[in-house]
């Protein structure tokens, strides 16, 4: 090739391809397609549209299921993929309310406040979400908090059983049955989210991160042990 | 003539090492950054945990190195400094953090308790859970355990200014170590539900002088070249403070044991007092 460079007084290029003519008739033929993305449901008709009681039972259902998987907790990861803080928010509503309507007769030393209930609950499972992810956890910080928050249902329940175990009466007996009450729901509680929580961390760490669960289970326990009506 | 052995390159162990063999000694060391060792172990990290990691140190920072530190503040080897030993260079927050935590919790449920059995008799007695108390005492212990540390690191930042110091810590290693000494005051909270005035009182000595004798060996190096009067000087306000958390806890959240709850109170019988009022006494 390089020779044909120096001869050749028409200094064609490609001297090789002199040869090859391309008939002009030739048809082009074939299939141009575009993949299409798959389509969700949305995407045939906009959210926007729909009635708004579809809107509130598709969430109602998805916290509902949420709620099934705690009180049933394997590992399944429904909770985490799809978080939403409704159930968390009802949660520590109801338990705040619950909670009120105590002893008041001195205002300092009473039972918790509703503001300090809810702030123990959200601040404290902040800060176990903060503590997991400095960790080196790789469960995002808002799954983290909605497995928190509905983990506390268990406790919600045994409140409601403590506040009827209180109608019947406050002695003794009354004590322990709420004692076992709780104390049962608090190892509930503790095991579901640390069936949710401890397997995003790497093995040497996982007691690091129940420790701090447990603290805050045991406080909010604590607090629905405590309360005594008026 | 030099030997081939003389001219061989030598390690020197750190200055506060060499000094422990000859106190009278003078050394000067040049702090270079200790560069924390990336995971040893097989598990990938994003790269944004770096940062966090050094918060926390390296993965070798896990349950049993939290347990090594919190047996070094309970069990204090005399002569042995607690963050020469344990910490090395590797502050972490976790234990400081929740060891604070798990105390004001303590404390208040503590209290709590101890306040029910010893009021448990009375017929006027109401319980009431006293929540607020533990809004007290989170701010004063997590006050405590950040505040004298910042304190203290900015007195002792003044101090090497003026004399060159051997020893100096960083702010977090000194918020480590108050961390940690705080930690023997958990078992002690608890031990203090028991309604006896001596056992508290024999609690309380006890278990300051294990946790002050942990901020002692700590800091005595480190103040020890100054001026003598301004090492004595710092040494007892950090065991003075030290006290005055103790006592201080000790009196606001836990009422006082009566001496004789059992005696039953006589009404003694009314004396009719001269200008008409009835004065009446108690006996018990």
């Amino acid at each position: 090739m390089a020779a044909a460079e120096g001869s050749g007084a028409g200094g064609t290029l490609f001297p090789g391809l002199a040869d090859v003519s391309i008939s002009q008739d030739i048809p082009v033929e074939g299939e141009i397609t575009v993949p299409v993305g798959s389509h969700s449901p949305d995407e045939d008709f906009s959210t926007l549209d729909e009635p708004v009681k579809d809107t509130i039972m598709r969430d109602l259902k998805a916290v509902g299921k949420k709620f099934v998987h705690v009180m049933y907790p394997r590992k399944s990861s429904a909770l985490l993929r799809d978080w939403d803080l409704w159930g968390p928010l009802v949660l520590c509503v109801s338990l705040a309310l619950m909670l009120q309507g105590g002893s008041a007769d001195s205002k300092d030393d009473g039972g918790p406040q509703f503001a300090e209930v809810f702030v123990i609950i959200w601040f404290g499972a902040v800060v176990i979400t903060l503590n997991s992810k400095l960790l080196g956890g790789t469960i995002s910080f808002f799954q983290s908090l909605c497995v928190l928050g509905y983990c506390v249902m268990p406790l919600t329940v045994a409140m409601l059983v403590c506040r009827l175990v209180l109608l019947a009466g406050a002695g003794t007996v009354s004590f322990i049955i709420r004692l076992i009450v709780v104390g049962a729901m608090f190892a509930w509680s503790t095991l579901a989210s640390t069936a949710f929580l401890a397997d995003s961390q790497p093995p040497n760490r996982k007691a690091l991160v129940v420790y701090p669960i447990f603290l805050f289970y045991f406080v909010i326990s604590w607090m629905i042990l405590t309360f005594t009506p008026q | 003539m030099a030997t081939a052995d003389d001219l061989k390159f030598q390690e020197f162990d750190d200055a506060a090492n060499l000094l422990a063999a000859n106190p009278d000694a003078t050394t000067i060391s040049i702090d270079e950054p200790v560069e924390v060792p990336k995971n040893q172990h097989s598990h990938l990290q994003e790269p944004g945990r770096e940062e966090d990691d050094e918060l926390l140190g390296t993965d070798d920072s896990d349950k049993t190195e939290v347990l090594d530190r919190i047996k070094g503040s309970v069990f204090p080897v005399p002569g042995k400094n607690f963050v020469r030993l344990y910490i090395r260079s590797n502050p972490d927050l976790y234990g400081p953090f929740w060891i604070c935590a798990t105390l004001v919790f303590t404390i208040a449920v503590s209290g709590n308790l101890s306040n029910f059995f010893i009021h448990l008799g009375k017929p006027t007695y109401h319980y009431v859970p006293e929540f607020r108390k533990v809004s007290i005492a989170a701010t004063t212990i997590y006050a405590y355990a950040w505040l004298v540390p910042l304190a203290l690191w900015g007195f002792l930042m003044w101090r090497n200014s003026k004399v060159m110091n051997i020893v100096s810590y960083s702010f977090l290693e000194i918020v480590c170590v108050y961390g940690y000494s705080l930690f023997v005051y958990i078992p002690t909270a608890i031990l203090w539900i028991i309604p006896q005035k001596v056992v508290r009182w024999v609690l309380m000595v006890f278990s300051l002088c294990l946790s002050g004798s942990v901020l002692v060996m700590t800091f005595w190096p480190a103040v020890r070249d100054d001026n003598r009067r301004v090492a004595v000087a710092t040494v007892a306000t950090i065991l003075l403070l030290h006290a005055l958390l103790a006592v201080g806890c000790l009196a606001y959240f836990f009422d006082a044991p009566e001496l004789d709850i059992s005696a039953p109170i006589i009404p003694a019988p009314i004396i009719p007092a001269h200008n008409g009022t009835t004065v009446i006494t108690k006996s018990h």
